[in-house]
C-alpha cells in the first residue's frame, strides 16, 4: 500500500468528523476532503508534509471556503466567517490537536435509531471507515446504485429531520450504544459469515469492525462492558480466520482446525478482555458469547474443550435472549458435554420454529449420525443441503453425505 | 426546529371516557414542556371523522377516517425542539407512548 493510501485509511474518518462539525454539512465535508486527497496525490509527490492530517484538514477547509464563497446564502457566509477565523488564528498546520476528534459524534449520528439499519451500516462504512460506495456495494453484493441511494436518503434524513451531530446525553447512551454495537457486529458478521463473494473484501469488513470497536473503546468516556465483550468476541472469532477455510474454499470444522494457525495475539487479547468484563460486570449477551468463544480458543485440543461450561453459558444466554437459535446452540453444546442422546429431544422440540433453518437440519443430522441412525441422518443432511446458501457449508454437507452413503463412520464430531 | 408529535393509540381505550389519572399526566406533561409546546389537542374518535376528496373537480365526502388501522390518530402536539433527539425525548414522555406510539414529524419550512 502506498503512503497516501495508508494515510487515507487512517485519517479519513478522523478528518471528516472534524469537517462535518465545522461545516455542518455531510456532503460538503465529504466533497472537500475527497478533493484534498486528490491534490495530495499531486503535491505529495515531492514529499509528504510533516503533519499529513493537519495538511489535509487545512486544505479541505480552504476548499470549503472557496465553495461557500460562490454560494450566496447568508447563513453559509456566516459559516465561512467562522472557518476563516479558525484558519487565521490556528497554527494548526503543525499541530495535531488542531484537528478535533469528533468521531464519537460521527458514529452516534451514523447509527442513529431514526435511520434504517442498512443505512446505518452503509453510512458508518462510508464516513468513518472511508470505504467508497463501490467498495461497500461490492462487500454486500448489492448494486452500487442501491448503496448510493441509501447514503443519499440517510444524509437527507439527517438534515431534514434534524438528527443532531452529537454524543447522546447520559441517560440515552446505553440505548444508543446498543444500536452502534449492532452495526459494528453486523459489519463483522457480513465479513465473517462469508456467505458469498470475494474473501479479501470480506476480511476487510472484519478488520473494519474490529477497528471501529477499538475506536469506541478508546473514545468513550466510561468503560462499557458490552463493548469490550463485543471487541473480545470479534477478536476471538477472527483469530481462527486462516484455519477456518481450506485453500480449496472448504470450511474446516472447529474440531478439525489446525490450532497452531490460530492468531495467538488476538486470542490473548480477547481472553484478557473477557476476564476483565466478567470481573467488572455487568454481564450481557456479548459477554456470554465472548466467554464461549474464549473457552473454545483456550482449548489446546478439540477434545479438551470445556463443553460443560459452554453448555452452562448457552443456558445463561438463553435466559437473557430467548431465541430458538440460542436454544439450538445450547443443545449442540449439551450433546458434546453429555452425549447426542441427551440433546436430541431439545433439538426435536425446536423443529417447528427452525424448520426452514439449514443449521437446525445439519444439527439434527449430526446427532442422528452420532447415534448410528444413518438412514434418518442422510435424509436430514439432504434437507440441510437443500436449504444451505453458503457454498462453503454446502461443500461440507455434501462431504458428510458422501461419507455416510459410502458407509463411513464419520468419526469426527463437533461443529 | 418544529416537530409535530402525533399520538396513535387504540381508541377503544377511551370509549368509556378518559382516565382521570392519565389526564393528570397529560396536564403535568403540558407544564413540564410548556415553553416548547406551540399547540396541541386531543381528537374525537374516528367514528366522528369525515374524509373529503376532490376528483375531476368533484368533491367526494365519505364517512370515517382515511384508513382503517388498528391504532388511530388520537391527538397531537406541535413542539419547538433543538433537534430530533430533543423531540424524541418529549415524545417519550407523552403518556400515550406507553399504550400506542408517537410519530415524530419535522415541520417543513418554505423560504
Amino acid at each position: 500500500m502506498s503512503e497516501l493510501e495508508d494515510v487515507f485509511r487512517m485519517e479519513w474518518g478522523r478528518i471528516l468528523s472534524a469537517l462535518i462539525q465545522t461545516l455542518g454539512d455531510f456532503d460538503l465535508a465529504e466533497e472537500v476532503l475527497q478533493e484534498a486527497f486528490s491534490s495530495a496525490v499531486v503535491q505529495w509527490a515531492r514529499g509528504a508534509p510533516r503533519n499529513p492530517r493537519a495538511w489535509l484538514y487545512a486544505t479541505a477547509k480552504h476548499r470549503a471556503i472557496d465553495i461557500i464563497r460562490r454560494r450566496t446564502n447568508f447563513a453559509e457566509k456566516q459559516t465561512e466567517l467562522v472557518i476563516r477565523e479558525e484558519c487565521r488564528t490556528g497554527n494548526f498546520i503543525e499541530e495535531d490537536s488542531a484537528v478535533p476528534d469528533e468521531r464519537l459524534r460521527l458514529i452516534f449520528t451514523c447509527c442513529h435509531p431514526a435511520l434504517p439499519a442498512e443505512a446505518q451500516v452503509a453510512l458508518t462504512l462510508r464516513t468513518l471507515c472511508g470505504l467508497t460506495t463501490e467498495e461497500i456495494a461490492h462487500a454486500f453484493l448489492l448494486p452500487t446504485a442501491t448503496i448510493a441511494q441509501r447514503l443519499v436518503r440517510a444524509k437527507t434524513k439527517i438534515r431534514k429531520a434534524g438528527i443532531p451531530y452529537r454524543v447522546p446525553s447520559a441517560p440515552d447512551v446505553s440505548e444508543r450504544l446498543s444500536v452502534v454495537m449492532a452495526v459494528v457486529y453486523l459489519v463483522f458478521n457480513e465479513g465473517y459469515s462469508a456467505a458469498l463473494g470475494d474473501t479479501l473484501v470480506r476480511h476487510e469488513l472484519c478488520a473494519e469492525a474490529i477497528r471501529l470497536a477499538r475506536l469506541l473503546h478508546a473514545l468513550l468516556p466510561e468503560p462499557e462492558s458490552e463493548l469490550d465483550a463485543l471487541l473480545a468476541l470479534m477478536l476471538l472469532h477472527d483469530s481462527r480466520r486462516s484455519a477456518r477455510v481450506q485453500a480449496n474454499g472448504e470450511l474446516v470444522l472447529l474440531a478439525e482446525q489446525d490450532r497452531t494457525r490460530w492468531n495467538r495475539a488476538q486470542i490473548d487479547e480477547g481472553c484478557a478482555l473477557v476476564q476483565s468484563v466478567f470481573q467488572r460486570g455487568p454481564i450481557g449477551p456479548y459477554a456470554i458469547e465472548a466467554a464461549i468463544a474464549a473457552l473454545h480458543a483456550s482449548a489446546p485440543r478439540a477434545e479438551e474443550t470445556d463443553w460443560r461450561q459452554i453448555s452452562a453459558l448457552y443456558g445463561r444466554l438463553f435466559a437473557l435472549h430467548r431465541s430458538p437459535v440460542v436454544a439450538l446452540n445450547h443443545a449442540v453444546a449439551l450433546s458434546m458435554a453429555e452425549g447426542a442422546e441427551a440433546a436430541l429431544p431439545l433439538v426435536d422440540a425446536l423443529r417447528s420454529s427452525l424448520e426452514d433453518y439449514h443449521l437446525w437440519h445439519a444439527t439434527h443430522a449430526d446427532l442422528l449420525r452420532r447415534l448410528g441412525r444413518t438412514a434418518e441422518a442422510i435424509t436430514a443432511y439432504q434437507r440441510a443441503l437443500e436449504l444451505a446458501q453458503n457454498e462453503v457449508e454446502r461443500k461440507f454437507l455434501s462431504r458428510r453425505l458422501e461419507e455416510l452413503a459410502s458407509g463411513g463412520s464419520g468419526l469426527h464430531t463437533g461443529s | 426546529m418544529q416537530y409535530l408529535l402525533l399520538i396513535y393509540e387504540n381508541e377503544k381505550r377511551f370509549a368509556a371516557g378518559y382516565d382521570p389519572a392519565e389526564m393528570k399526566e397529560y396536564m403535568a406533561f403540558g407544564e413540564t414542556y410548556g415553553k416548547a409546546i406551540k399547540g396541541g389537542n386531543a381528537l374525537r374518535a374516528t367514528t366522528t371523522a369525515t374524509t373529503v376528496r376532490v376528483r375531476d373537480g368533484k368533491r367526494l365526502t365519505t364517512d370515517g377516517p382515511f384508513a382503517e388501522t388498528k391504532e388511530q390518530l388520537g391527538g397531537f402536539y406541535l413542539v419547538e425542539a433543538n433537534n430530533l433527539d430533543d423531540a424524541i425525548e418529549m415524545a417519550g414522555k407523552i403518556p400515550g407512548a406507553r399504550f400506542g406510539c408517537v410519530e415524530v414529524r419535522p415541520i417543513e419550512t418554505f423560504s
